[in-house]
């Protein structure tokens, strides 16, 4: 039925030479690794960066390289990094691009050459990003919010060339990310094949959609905020700048607000932390109903939560603001939107892990970062709870008591999820298994480390610790314990980081040497597992798309042979043991 | 297998740290009792549901683990159970969000007898200010703030008139009463948080913001600004007092009024000069400082500095600290200009000084730009100072007067009185200089510099 004319005739477009095939190239798989390279390289950035800002919290002073502006720098490049550039992006543009045609029988993207011009945007808008560490004054250390009007004054680190090459990198990434988007949604609604109706997809291709309809919606409020702000830096209006006394001058600015640039910032940013759950939650039902053999647990439900939960993202922004300035009383209708989004969220926890109840459960390498993530997501969900109920923001806000929520949450969990779709899928990409023994040492350390991490930051905050604070010295009311533990923080969270490098390895060793994949090593029933040829060509199906029969979760069918049945195997093509029982099934 | 202990574990210790925690709430100073037991009642309901899902998660990783013979069972829906789930979460949500939101609605109304008090933000300082004996707060704007008035108080505003100032980092609070501040920022976000208040909330210039709380306890608490505001951030500590209310108001009834300010009269250089000649026997005759009696040059710094320097000697802020040997030798000194004419006269005629000239230092001056980086934001691009910034003028001060002083702030030599709040916030600042070499190149760096113009103070 949805069948495009332009996937019949994609054989006759095959690249041939190695710049067409692997640089410019216009194939949704090789475009996928293309994103997933740079954003996991410019992970790696953001990574060290963490490092360095963890050792001037663990061992203050000690570090003649980190001073109070670098730190400064170091903490909002990383913030960045992860959210926008490497979390946004990898799920995207990497797994969105390599899977959704895969998923739901395309042969390609609906627009495969805007595809090719989103991944050499976005690189383009990674190099501005990173440009920015050469230029005088370094890049901007206004922290990832950039908000005004510290973010574009002096006495901010960047206040010159940092910021305006940070602004100017958003409006690219979001040019980027909406030709990607409006492929991602485009296609998905149009190049299903056959018999893949709306609620046969599989959840991941769910969450993707989803988040991307969001990403499209709310990657503009930062656009105009962006444009609005260099405005205001280089033109001299005042969108965001009321009258000012800047280092004992004053400013030409006048009327301008600077908390308007919050509600923008953040009807951006609060979607933008769903834009990055929602395909975490998406990959990781179906990496969950894969390993443990055994359906997903409600799918109409799970479906319905994405949907409900991208809704309401759209009206909880404010809970970052409770105390901004703002008037308090929308205190009463945020706390209230934001508390009512855990129920949605709650249940998809239930109904993952009455995934796993009464399955057969794998505990393969992805397998085991799912289940972290399942532990790690409970823990940040849980304390969202703290921050979103208003007045108990009022303790909390802008302690390291959000900065370990949110690490929990929109850090840790995805990781994980990232990390268990890299392993699941990579023998689908490369056509070699990643190593299990690396697998497990990776996951162990990554789990108790980094939870080792975030934990104690939650209770540094309950104490009082302010967040972006260069040094602690000179306060009364912080003992000197909290020192020691930052100390050990810092240690572990240094663990962690080095730990990643198993992974690196494991990667080039197993791309080298590994062993190799079998066409269907999970027994998994979604369309990119059936292609003809392993790892799929260009045009992922051959001569012929696949056609879809069942939705993707017919695990453990009673009274079939296998314990899973593909999507694309017709009732009359399933080997039965017994045929009373799985006619009784199929109802 | 492995992972059903090890989430166990985690689940163990994670209810273990949170009991045997010592880093939890500071000790209560406020009304806001009612939010901790908020905090609490939350750490109930989401501490059994923690324990109690990955309790569950725990028993099924171990139960159904891949064994041979073990079959998944097909069941893609359960209406019912998915039904009372919902049902229990929604009312768990409830049970937290309706004590919170009750709780809020105490805090967005101040009762009716909190006094107002108004606190300032800027870069990285905190000032204050209270309604005087008509109870109102004058009109400020930001574009009315100079030198002379540093608040933006309008002068016409009979109101503005009797508020009282307060040009310091310190606010007193009276005992158990409401206390309604009002928040407001000259440049950039800042925050007002005193942890054992529980309440904060932002700084924001171009509007007024507030919260309200009753300190119920006398004591010393640290202020917080915990909103990212540029490079100082860390070190823009402030402090709030708590006292009887008799106290309090001794303490107010000393602090000066706007029309006080306005009243001041400048000093006479000529009277001046005969109460220089004192001063003239270490500091040398036109100012030009004496390394061999220790004493600094005093031409060409700013007078404002040179005055709150003279005040912090009168009242043993400065020079009372261990090792400042040279510092408690000013005391005496400082005490023969006690009255607030005679100060100025002195001031007026140091300020008429002309600059001497520049000593010579030895140093890497492209490492010392790189590290004048943090300096430059409150001291100036070259170093003139600013007194907004309650910032000295840096430029012309002699090498060896310029290292001692770094040395003494990092070791707390300066900066460790606790009232001596900008020396306290040089002791946080200084941290990043990490070697003598560091201090060395700094110097000669600085050293180099030569404001434009030599601007006066008064």
């Amino acid at each position: 039925m949805t069948q495009t004319a332009i996937a019949e005739h994609a054989d006759e477009h095959h690249p041939t030479s190695f710049v067409s095939k692997y640089i410019w190239s216009q194939d949704h798989k090789v475009i996928a690794i293309q994103y997933s390279i740079t954003a996991i390289f410019v992970g790696l950035v953001a990574l060290v960066l963490s490092g360095l800002m963890r050792l001037q919290l663990g061992f203050p002073d000690q570090f003649s390289f980190i001073n109070p502006e670098s730190y400064l720098q170091f903490v909002t490049m990383h913030g960045m990094i992860m959210v926008v550039y490497l979390l946004t992006a990898l799920l995207l543009g990497g797994f969105g691009n390599y899977l959704i045609p895969l998923m739901i029988g395309a042969r390609d993207m609906v627009f495969p050459l805007l595809n090719m011009l989103s991944y050499w945007t976005y690189l383009l808008s990674v190099i501005v990003l990173l440009a920015s560490f050469f230029v005088p004054g370094g890049p901007t250390g206004a922290g990832w919010t950039l908000y005004p009007p510290q973010a574009i004054l002096p006495g901010t680190p960047g206040a010159d060339w940092g910021i305006l090459l940070m602004l100017i990198s958003l409006g690219i990434f979001i040019v980027a990310f909406t030709m990607g988007g409006l492929n991602y949604v485009c296609t998905i609604l149009q190049a299903r094949t056959k018999g893949m109706t709306l609620m046969r997809m599989p959840l991941t291709i769910w969450g993707i959609f989803v988040a991307t309809v969001m990403g499209l919606l709310a990657f503009p409020a930062l656009l105009v905020s962006a444009i609005m702000m260099m405005m205001d830096k280089v033109v001299g209006t005042s969108f965001f700048m009321p009258a000012i006394i800047s280092m004992g001058e004053t400013l030409d600015h006048t009327g301008g607000s600077p908390i308007l640039f919050q509600h923008l910032f953040w009807f951006f940013g609060h979607p933008e932390v769903y834009i990055v759950a929602l395909p975490a939650f998406g990959i990781v039902s179906d990496i969950l109903a894969t390993h443990a053999r055994k359906n997903i647990f409600g799918y109409r439900m799970m479906v319905w939560a994405i949907v409900v939960i991208g809704l309401l993202s759209f009206v909880v922004w404010a809970h970052h603001m409770y105390v901004s300035g703002m008037n308090p009383y929308f205190g009463f209708f945020f706390a209230t939107t934001t508390l009512i989004i855990a129920v949605p969220t709650a249940l998809k926890v239930y109904n993952w892990i009455l995934t796993l109840w009464k399955g057969n459960i794998q505990l393969t390498v992805p397998m085991l970062f799912a289940i972290g993530f399942i532990f790690t997501f409970i823990h940040g969900g849980l304390s969202g709870l703290f921050l979103g109920n208003v007045v108990i923001d009022l303790p909390l806000s802008d302690t390291y008591f959000v900065v370990g929520h949110f690490h929990m949450v929109m850090g840790l969990s995805p990781i994980l999820v990232l990390y268990a779709a890299l392993y699941h899928w990579f023998p689908k990409v490369t056509g070699r298994m990643l190593h299990t023994g690396l697998g497990k040492i990776h996951f162990w350390t990554t789990l108790v480390g980094a939870y080792s991490v975030f934990l104690p930051m939650h209770y540094l905050g309950i104490l009082g610790l302010p967040r972006r604070y260069f040094g602690m010295a000179g306060t009364d009311y912080i003992p000197e314990s909290a020192q020691l533990l930052n100390a050990n923080i810092t240690v572990a969270a240094i663990i962690v980081a080095v730990v990643q490098l198993v992974f690196i390895v494991n990667v080039i060793i197993s791309l080298r040497s590994g062993q190799k994949a079998p066409a269907n090593p999970w027994g998994a029933t979604t369309l990119e597992w059936q292609t003809p040829d392993n790892p799929p060509k260009h045009g992922n199906w051959g001569p012929e798309a696949p056609v879809v029969y069942r939705w993707a979760y017919d695990f453990s069918v009673p009274g079939a042979k296998d314990d899973f049945i593909p999507q694309n195997v017709p009732n009359s093509a399933v080997e039965v043991t017994d045929a009373a029982a799985f006619a009784e099934a199929g109802k | 297998m492995a992972i059903a202990i090890i989430i166990l574990l985690l689940i163990i210790g994670t209810v273990i740290f949170h009991f045997i925690s010592p880093w939890y709430f500071t000790p209560l100073a406020s009304n806001w009792s009612a939010i901790d037991n908020t905090v609490e009642l939350t750490f109930w309901i989401t501490g059994i549901v923690f324990v109690a899902v990955n309790l569950f998660l725990v028993y099924v990783l171990f139960r159904y683990r891949s064994r041979p013979g073990l079959k998944a069972e097909y069941e893609p829906e359960n209406k019912k159970l998915e039904g009372w789930l919902t049902l229990a979460t929604t009312i768990g949500i409830a049970a937290m969000l309706a004590p919170g939101l009750y709780v809020w609605g105490q805090f967005v109304k101040p009762p009716d007898n909190a006094i107002q008090v108004e606190a300032v933000g800027q870069q990285w300082h905190w000032s204050y200010r209270f309604p005087g004996e008509d109870g109102v707060l004058g009109k400020v704007d930001t574009r009315l703030v100079r030198e002379d008035n540093p608040f933006g108080i309008d002068p016409t505003d009979p109101a503005g008139q009797d508020d009282i100032l307060i040009f310091s980092n310190e606010l007193v609070l009276p005992l158990d009463q409401p206390v309604k501040m009002l928040l407001r920022s000259k440049d950039v976000l800042h925050n007002f948080t005193v942890p054992q208040f529980r309440v904060k909330m932002d700084m924001v210039p171009g509007i007024s913001s507030f919260l309200w709380f009753t300190p119920t306890r006398t004591g010393v608490f640290d202020l917080m600004c915990e909103e990212l505001c540029g490079i100082g951030h860390y070190a823009m500590r402030g402090r709030v007092v708590v006292k009887e209310p008799d106290e309090f108001k001794r303490w107010l009834a000393r602090q000066v009024t706007f029309a006080q300010t306005q009243s001041r009269s400048a000093g006479d250089a000529a009277l001046g000069r005969a109460q220089y000649m004192v001063c003239a026997a270490c500091h040398g005759p036109q100012g030009e400082g004496n390394e061999g009696l220790h004493a600094p040059r005093l031409a060409g710094q700013d007078l404002w500095y040179l005055q709150r320097q003279l005040k912090n000697y009168q009242h043993g802020v400065r020079g009372t600290t261990e090792g400042d040997v040279f510092g408690g030798q000013m005391i005496a000194m400082a005490n023969l200009v006690s009255d607030e004419q005679s100060m100025q006269h002195l001031l007026a005629y140091i300020g008429s000084l002309p600059e001497p000239a520049r000593a010579k230092a030895d140093g890497d001056l492209r490492r010392g730009q790189q590290l004048y980086r943090n300096c430059m934001h409150c001291h100036g691009e070259q170093a003139e100072g600013s007194f907004h910034m309650n910032a000295p003028r840096l430029a012309g001060l002699e090498p060896w007067y310029l290292s001692r002083q770094i040395v003494y702030f990092r070791d707390r030599v300066r900066g460790g009185h606790p009232d001596d709040f900008y020396g306290a916030q040089m002791s946080l600042l200084v941290q990043s200089l990490r070697s003598e070499e560091d201090i060395d190149d700094l110097v000669a760096y600085i050293n180099s510099l030569q404001p434009a113009q030599l601007a006066r103070r008064d």
